[in-house]
């Protein structure tokens, strides 16, 4: 009886978890940025498979483009909604890239602008081609993203057309963009 | 004490068959998945628009605001799909999904290389069943191969920004997605879908 009940707890505790915050199988890394190329393709992982169908998503396909997610800076601190964070430098070829800013369930977050993130062609970039991006909950010059002033999002950068994929190792080939908060008010 | 340590191990050892067993389950149980959401707002061999991505739309995690996007929900039973999508201004791409959201296949404009994008979608059954020399004179005819019956299709087209959103929901509008006439010789004529 107790076998069973250690089998129960185990067994669906360790699916939930896994399916809920993810796991390293066939996880690129770079920066504060992660993406599972593999998810856009026939050879997906069966957890990241259990992932997507439990929470109702739909996967970029390979041959579209591939999706970064950032939860914490590049000091591995959780992105807070109330706090200042900039996402600067450069991001790796593509044709097209988009940022986004989603709620700790994937969901866009009101704000009077509506505005929900940034693509690649309306954003004020410098004159080397490099970009700072302003996120805060207060207006901010340049490129501003609001966050409502939640306590936990995530960003999500995807690259669309872009030679970045299951190949993908290194910095070198995907050079992402830094992400740092500056401070919180 | 040594029953009590094997009960544990029993059971530490069962919960990994429990949770292996679950993980693989996953994808044909889970109820709340894409398909199953999209089922009610979408028509069957059909192209139907989506709403935007907004605050207050709760349909699908992770959706890019920055895209208008539109579904074609296939069941091949009846016969394969002719998908016709004429590409965006700026970046067009078709996403193919099996009724258990694996992403079999993508295209975008550029890799398609036409102003419209034109596929058949086909079960493998279906495509051993075609006669071979049409195979042959149809050489640019884009052949896919679904692994299951049903599924989706995601056209995306992207809005650079967001005053250009109207255009690329515009050129969705004009995309098809339809079961294949009989004689796949004499396709008929095909119809745009109209707007939602």
């Amino acid at each position: 009886m107790l076998a069973l009940c250690i089998a129960a707890i185990v067994g669906v505790g360790t699916t939930w978890t896994t399916t809920t915050r993810g796991t390293e199988i066939g996880t690129l890394t770079i920066g504060a940025w992660t993406a599972r190329p593999r998810t856009g393709t026939a050879d997906i992982d069966p957890y990241s498979r259990a992932t997507i169908t439990r929470n109702g998503e739909l996967p970029i396909g390979t041959g579209d483009g591939v999706a970064f997610t950032a939860r914490a800076d590049d000091r591995k601190r959780q992105l807070d909604g109330r706090c200042d964070v900039v996402v600067s430098g450069v991001t790796p070829p593509a044709r097209f890239w988009t940022l986004t800013l989603y709620d700790s369930k994937g969901h866009l977050v009101a704000n009077s602008l509506q505005r929900y993130g940034f693509t690649s062609e309306e954003i004020i970039r410098s004159a080397d081609g490099s970009f700072e991006i302003h996120i805060a909950s207060r207006a901010r010059a340049g490129n501003w993203l609001p966050t409502g002033g939640i306590e936990r999002y995530a960003l999500m950068l995807r690259l669309y057309d872009t030679p970045v994929g299951v190949a993908t190792r290194s910095k070198r080939d995907a050079p992402m963009p830094a992400i740092a908060t500056v401070g919180c008010s | 004490m040594i029953r009590l340590a094997f009960t544990i191990a029993a059971g530490v050892l069962l919960g990994l068959v429990v949770h292996l067993v679950s993980v693989l389950a996953l994808p044909k149980i889970a109820s709340e998945d894409a398909y199953s959401r999209l089922t009610p707002l979408t028509k069957l061999n059909a192209v139907t628009q989506l709403p935007l991505a907004d605050p207050a739309n709760t349909l699908m995690p992770y959706l890019d605001p920055a895209f208008a996007e539109a579904i074609c929900r296939y069941d091949l039973l009846t016969g394969p799909i002719k998908l016709k999508v004429p590409v965006s201004q700026a970046y067009t791409s078709v996403s193919f999904y099996t009724r258990n959201e694996l992403a079999y296949y993508a295209i975008n404009d550029r890799s398609a290389g036409k102003k419209v994008i034109e596929l058949d979608l086909m079960t493998e059954a279906q495509h051993e069943d075609l006669p071979e020399d049409e195979d042959v004179t149809a050489a640019d005819r884009l052949i896919i191969d679904s692994p299951t019956a049903t599924g989706l299709i995601v056209i995306k087209a992207l809005a650079p920004e967001p005053g250009l959103m109207a255009q690329a929901q515009t050129s969705l509008a004009a995309s098809s997605c339809s079961v294949q006439a009989d004689q796949p010789k004499q396709p008929e004529p095909q119809r745009p879908q109209a707007r939602r």
